[in-house]
């Protein structure tokens, strides 16, 4: 047993309501720079949908993830490392732009500067590829709410099987929201697939991240990811993906996307897990064992062979403890109402997802029947094969089974904590017609509607004397695109070379630019230029607002 | 004295520059170093134009390594004679030199007319590209001229231990200078492309990805031992 710790998150998908609060937020914590424009480490798409990039889940096309080989061993789906080598000089699988959207700005300068004329000015749409006018047609949620699905709706991928039985009926019973992050996966396919070995995994965490330095623009991670959460910086010629926050993280905060999640919906916990174990579950031969085998490379924090073992591999006490109180752990091996997304792709994904019971709940009360009543919701749950078989194609790679128990779970807890709120005696026939004790399902209740912040999160610091010190705002500047009022600098040999900036260090100089110059600032200094972040609203920062006019 | 310049002054210069360059480049600029791949914006022509480059421009650096590092005396002791050798030689270098250019034809084209790369090429690139198409026309042309005309001119007894006499540090200009115009004016044009190598996209070069073939699939690494951008009070250095 190799005890190994990995920070990961489940999302229940009940409570999003799709406000892309979390998208936006993450975009201006980490890709709000010019090369990542069209980059959303968290996307939130609406299913049925296609997803972004588009039909990304399509692993015939794009051949992402694992698969096993004719020896029953499991092998890179786009090709081993020979293949890589000889294909190198131009990606067969890589996706192009067109399949995420192409990025674009408006022409706001025209409101304000066009001559005075009959009609109102307009802003133009300007591509930030090549600064031309152009057409608008995708973007990354452009079918959100299944906006325009009777034009592309049948191109989700998933609905490849059940599209014909019963065309569009789930487009009046069916649609939810699924955010997605990195999935931080226990064998990454996209650390695999990179032939100059700079995606790595962190030992401590389990957080997967790109070395910048290390990175030589191969752009072999981008198609070996089947979740296509590496995206190229086309302008820096770099990968980049989510780093789970790793400088929050480390400090004992949650990622960005979950702290500012209206629905409070994420859970972020350690999971202990047997690092010797990982490449057996990762093949197991039937792609609907594949979720029990995952489970199965979790160790349970709680036993004293795996504390043991955990401190033998130096995992500190602390993180032992937090493993122990992991919401993330309840979810998945407690209460088992958290599935992985698409295990079928056999990266073993760490971001996982209740599955979401409200469609069901919703089918049954506009039918004016009892939405809470145990019977109503299971007979629901029977009778909606087509959500249920399309949650299975998400989570279980097909498998209804485990989808079904942990629908049963959520309308049972409903139903159990209705006789309590209004309270009646508790049905004790309700858990344990879903294979958990009245206490267990109380726990549940607790966790999935009540759970506080520090109980959501259990987040141990990287090292706890240290944390304070390490608090500090790091963000980037969001002005920071090329020929824009940012201070981002271009080295000689193209966007951003040259040594890296630490950004403490930015933060002072241009606060000591902005104390000591009296001058207005010119606008070709990059240097100079205002940094909205660091202006506290207080005083008139040179250079943000043009000069007064004296006369007047 | 020009001689001297060209042929001897010019190499050691160049090398020079090469050398420190990219050592510099590389402690430097560690970003900067990549490909800039352009696949994102475009990927069908890249798909034809940047394989035919490549595989061209490595069987061009292969011949090379052949033809200037392996003296005469060397294949013709193992019973190559100069005319089997240069048969081979000729054919090969032109259906490489050809491949490389028609590659590197459609990479330009590309670069020229597709929006999106077209405004991600900067100076930089155009100077490389001007000096490494220049090389290589004036390189397939000698040749090609050379073998067109019948008096083929056998390179590996003057271009060849010239350049050999420059790596013993004993450099012999007079070689060099018995060979066609042709020949002198490639190698000056190699020179200062070398110069201009390490500040160019071409040090991808030297990260070919070699070790993938043997280092295991998944990288595990330590977080760094300093976190955040501040420096660790001194006495709260972590214990490894
Ligand atoms: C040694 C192995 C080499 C590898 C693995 C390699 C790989 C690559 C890759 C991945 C690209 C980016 C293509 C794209 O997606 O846009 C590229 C571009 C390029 N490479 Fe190489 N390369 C190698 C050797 C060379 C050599 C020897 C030269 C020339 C002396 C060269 C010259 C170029 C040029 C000029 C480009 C830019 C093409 C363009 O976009 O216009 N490469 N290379
Ligand atoms: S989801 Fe994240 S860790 Fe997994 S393969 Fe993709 S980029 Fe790598
Ligand atoms: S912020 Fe929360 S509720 Fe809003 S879209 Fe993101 S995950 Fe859903």
């Amino acid at each position: 047993m190799r005890v190994m710790a990995q920070m990961a998150m489940v999302m229940n998908l009940d409570k999003c309501i799709g406000c892309h609060t979390c998208s936006v937020t993450c975009k201006q914590a980490w890709t709000n720079r010019s090369g990542v424009e069209y980059v959303w480490f968290n996307n939130v798409e609406t299913r049925p949908g296609q997803g972004y990039p588009r039909r990304y889940e399509d692993q015939e096309k794009w051949k992402g993830g694992w698969t096993l080989n004719r020896r029953g061993r499991l092998a890179l789906k786009g090709g081993g490392r020979i293949k890589k080598l000889f294909s190198i000089f131009s990606n067969p699988k890589m996706p192009a732009i067109a399949d995420y959207y192409e990025p674009w700005t408006y022409d706001y300068e025209n409101l304000t500067n066009a001559p005075l004329q009959e009609h109102t000015p307009v802003a133009r749409p300007k591509s930030l590829l090549t600064g031309e006018d152009m057409k608008i047609s995708w973007s990354a949620n452009w079918d959100d709410n299944l906006g325009g699905s009777p034009d592309h709706g049948d191109k989700d991928v998933l609905l490849k099987g059940i599209a014909d039985k019963v065309k569009f009926e789930f487009e009046q019973t069916f649609m939810f929201y699924l955010p997605r992050i990195c999935e931080h996966c226990l064998n990454p396919s996209c650390a695999a697939s990179c032939p100059s070995g700079a995606i790595y995994k962190r030992a401590e965490d389990g957080i997967v991240l790109v070395d910048q330095d290390r990175c030589r623009g191969w752009r072999m991670c981008v198609s070996g990811c089947p979740y296509k959460k590496i995206y190229f910086n086309h302008r820096t010629g770099k990968a980049e993906k989510c780093t789970f926050c790793f400088p929050r993280i480390e400090v004992g905060i949650p990622t960005v996307c979950s702290e500012t999640c209206v629905g409070r919906l994420r859970y972020i916990g350690l999971m202990l897990y047997d690092a010797d174990r990982v490449l057996d579950a990762a093949s197991t031969e039937d792609e609907h064992g594949l979720y029990e085998a995952q489970r199965d490379v979790f160790l349970d924090p709680s036993d004293p062979a795996v504390i043991a073992a955990a401190e033998q591999a130096g995992i500190p006490r602390d993180w032992i403890e937090a493993a122990q109180r992991s919401p993330v752990y309840a979810l998945i091996n407690r209460f088992k109402v958290a599935l992985p997304l698409h295990p079928e792709y056999r990266t073993m994904p760490m971001v996982w997802y209740i599955p979401p019971l409200s469609p069901v709940v919703d089918v049954v009360r506009d039918t004016g029947y009892d939405a809470e009543d145990k019977g109503n919701l299971f007979a629901a749950i029977e009778a909606l094969r087509i959500p249920i078989d399309y949650l299975a194609q998400l989570f279980t790679a097909g498998d209804p089974a485990p989808v079904d128990l942990v629908l049963r779970r959520l309308a049972a807890m409903r139903s159990y904590m209705r006789d309590i709120n209004l309270g009646r005696d508790p049905d004790e026939s309700i858990p344990a017609a879903v294979g958990l004790t009245g206490q267990e399902m109380y726990d549940m209740y607790r966790l999935l509607a009540l759970a506080k912040y520090d109980e959501r999160y259990v987040i141990p610091p990287a090292h706890a004397e240290q944390a304070h010190s390490l608090e500090e705002l790091a963000t980037e500047c969001s002005l920071d695109y090329d020929g824009g009022p940012g201070m981002g600098g271009s080295g000689p040999f193209g966007e951003q070379s040259g040594s890296p900036m630490p950004i403490a260090v930015e933060n002072f100089h241009m606060l000591v630019d902005r104390q000591t110059s009296d001058t207005m600032v010119d606008s070709g200094n990059k240097e100079l230029r205002v940094n909205l972040l660091n202006w506290d609203g207080k005083g008139r920062p040179e250079g943000l607002f043009p000069p007064r006019d004296e006369r007047r | 004295m020009t001689g001297t310049l060209l042929f001897v002054v010019l190499p050691y210069v160049c090398l020079a520059i090469f050398v420190l360059g990219h050592v510099w480049r590389y402690r430097y600029d560690k970003f900067g170093w990549t490909t800039r791949s352009s696949q994102l914006y475009e990927r069908r022509l890249l798909r034809i134009g940047s394989p035919m480059f490549h595989f061209g421009i490595l069987l061009v650096a292969l011949g090379h390594v052949g033809g200037l590092l392996i003296p005469e005396s060397w294949t013709e002791a193992v019973g190559i004679s100069e005319g089997a050798y240069h048969a081979v030689a000729f054919s090969l270098g032109t259906v490489a030199g050809i491949c490389t250019l028609g590659g590197a034809a459609i990479l330009i084209y590309r670069r020229r007319t597709v929006g999106p790369v077209f405004s991600a090429t900067t100076v930089n690139d155009k100077i490389m590209y001007v000096l490494l198409i220049g090389v290589i026309v004036l390189g397939l042309g000698t040749t090609v001229l050379g073998n067109v005309t019948g008096h083929p001119h056998d390179y590996r007894l003057t271009v060849s231990p010239w350049f050999r006499s420059i790596f013993y540090f004993q450099p012999d200009r007079t070689l060099i200078e018995a060979a066609p115009i042709g020949f002198r004016l490639h190698v000056i044009a190699a020179w200062i492309l070398f110069a201009f190598w390490p500040f160019s996209r071409l040090v991808h070069v030297f990260s070919a990805p070699l070790g993938y073939l043997t280092r295991p699939y998944i990288v595990y690494r330590s977080r760094d031992r300093q976190l955040g951008s501040r420096p660790v009070k001194p006495g709260w250095e972590r214990v490894p």
